[in-house]
């Protein structure tokens, strides 16, 4: 049908500034793609995608980004490379997956989701004891994803087990990861 | 053999059976590891989600300070090992992000050393030789699913030891240790990372269909080389079971753990009986193959060599007397015996009957070895219609 039609609009200088801001990122090029679909067959997570990883590459290609930044695909992606290394054009689909969730990430557009939440319960471990604190990371993750007991039946055997460290563990230059993330912080704001 | 040693946050907490038996792997095969100084995290996969650069200055910190001890690095975690491997690969071709990133860690980092996963260093420095001289207890009986997930191989730019789609070093380990290496096809699969945490009801489906290929190619077990395989397919198995409606029943194994076990460790000694599937009995039936197979390794070696030493000088000799009579006598009968073709045997009384030397030396062979004289006698056949083929021509 007619109302089914993708209107396509043509790149302004954003579009074409955006575009070219992820794939410089990702070190690859969109138009390189022939839409093979070599990478949806072999993503071992196209199944819990809304669009599978070549038609990611499409709506970039049609200037149609926004749309990929809003998809779940991103954040499906487990980042396994398969996509990437068997693609006959030699395009990083993967490290273009990562773009595409940072340039989300920047727009604020974290969604309902939950690796975004996950992600920001990891570093904040790191930055704040120089190392990931497993047992800080669940109960952060969860209390943030609002399901207290995910796991619940996991942590006790881990425990048991001697697998997860109650306590975190301190590095000494915990002063210098500090500085690495505010660095890095303040290499972006002056992007 | 030294190496700088990285094991990263999985070692020292959820993965500390890796941590334990990559120590016993390297006392075992005689390289010494030392420990990166004050290491940091990697930032994993959560790095470089979030920020490019965080995600190469993260892992820079840790190799900046390797690089001043001058060694090569060893992460036996596959995370770690492919994070350090990108920064490397990073560094050495884009100088504006080395810039930065010796900025924002404050260090000088050059990328000179490289980063070894414990697969290629145990294959490509320590060599498969070293392993067979320190196997005491073979792990032969053991249908092993060598499973390599995605980090190890892939990118195969930046991991480059192994091929990414059929990779072989691990299988290699696991034959010298005597265990058998199952063909499957989901070596290279992704087990879902961190989907098993944070989209737990998409992991599910990816983790069980690796374990559903590795019953189906008839593996009894797997081995890894990565905390986060391991943590998926072991402590996730039982739900994974749940959401299929398939029991698998499948025990995982570190690479390491097995080296150590198959070197003369108890498996309590490099803690697999930490593990959420319970993992030591299949260790256990594993033994009793291997010492029934070694016994009947034994027999049939000795039934091999029990003939040959009784056999005495002087028979020997007598029989090869016997044997030149009746071939000087009646070549055609013995022939008849090495050949059954009319023809071909024909041949050889001809043969036989000019030939002293071929007399001798068939005898010698009939009087030891039958299979080698009908070898002999079917080739002196050959022989001649060759040669008579070419004086036609």
């Amino acid at each position: 049908m007619i109302n089914d039609a993708v209107k396509l609009k043509p790149a302004d200088k954003a579009d074409k500034d955006l575009l070219a801001k992820l794939e410089q990122e990702a070190g690859t090029q969109v138009s390189l793609c022939y839409q093979c679909g070599k990478c949806s067959a072999g993503c071992p997570v196209a199944f819990a995608m809304d669009y599978p990883p070549r038609e990611i590459i499409r709506l970039l290609q049609l200037n149609m980004t926004e749309t990929a930044l809003n998809s779940n695909s991103i954040w499906v992606c487990a980042t396994c490379e398969t996509c990437s290394e068997r693609c006959p054009r030699g395009v990083e689909i993967a490290t273009l997956m990562d773009s595409l969730r940072r340039e989300a990430l920047r727009r604020g557009k974290k969604g309902d989701n939950k690796v975004a939440a996950f992600n920001d319960a990891f570093l904040r471990t790191v930055k704040m004891f120089g190392r990931t604190y497993e047992a800080g990371i669940l109960l952060q993750h969860n209390a943030v994803t609002m399901q207290p007991f995910k796991d619940a039946g996991l942590g006790l055997p881990m425990v048991q087990r001697g697998k997860i460290n109650i306590l975190p563990v301190r590095i000494k230059g915990r002063d210098q990861m500090k500085k690495i993330f505010a660095r890095v912080q303040e290499q972006r704001e002056e992007k | 053999m030294r190496v700088a040693y990285y094991p990263g946050c999985s070692l020292e907490g959820s993965a500390i059976e890796y941590g334990v038996s990559t120590e016993r792997t390297a006392e075992i095969l005689g390289f010494e590891l030392v420990e990166i100084d004050d290491w940091n995290c990697c930032g994993a996969t959560s790095g470089h989600n979030t920020d490019k650069l965080l995600s190469i200055a993260l892992p820079a910190r840790n190799l900046a300070i390797a690089e001043k001890t001058g060694l090569n690095v060893l992460a036996p975690c596959a995370a770690c090992y492919n994070r350090f491997r990108n920064t490397e690969h990073t560094v050495r071709s884009d100088s504006e992000l080395k810039a930065k990133v010796e900025q924002v860690i404050g260090m000088e980092y050059k990328a000179e050393n490289e980063t070894y996963s414990i697969l290629n260093y145990i294959t490509q420095e320590v060599g498969l030789d070293k392993i067979a001289d320190k196997v005491t207890k073979p792990l032969k009986g053991m249908k092993a699913a060598c499973y390599y997930g995605c980090l190890l191989v892939r990118p195969e730019a930046h991991t480059g030891f192994d091929d990414a789609e059929y990779p072989q070093s691990m299988d290699n380990i696991v034959k010298a240790l005597g265990a058998e290496a199952v063909e499957w096809a989901f070596k290279t699969e992704c087990c879902g990372a961190a989907l098993g945490t944070s989209q737990p009801e998409i992991g599910q489906k990816m983790i069980a269909a690796v374990l559903k290929n590795a019953k189906d190619s008839g593996a009894e077990c797997i081995v890894t080389a990565c905390p986060l395989c391991m943590m998926n397919l072991d402590m996730r198995q039982k739900s994974a079971e749940k959401g299929s409606g398939e029991i698998f029943n499948l025990p995982v194994y570190y690479v390491t753990e097995l080296l150590a076990i198959a070197c003369g460790d108890s498996p309590e000694r490099v803690k697999v009986n930490k593990h959420f599937v319970e993992a030591v009995s299949y260790l256990k039936e594993v033994s009793k193959r291997a010492e029934e197979i070694a016994a009947k390794e034994k027999q049939q070696a000795e039934a091999k060599a029990a003939p040959a030493e009784e056999v005495d000088e002087e028979k020997i000799q007598k029989k090869i007397q016997a044997f030149i009579k009746s071939l000087q006598k009646n070549p055609d009968k013995i022939a008849a015996k090495l050949i059954e073709d009319e023809e071909r045997a024909a041949i050889l009384t001809e043969i036989v009957k000019n030939d002293e030397k071929k007399i001798q030396k068939l005898a010698e062979l009939l009087a030891t070895d039958n299979d080698k004289a009908v070898k002999a006698a079917e080739a002196y056949v050959s022989g001649e219609l060759k040669k008579r083929e070419k004086s036609k021509e």
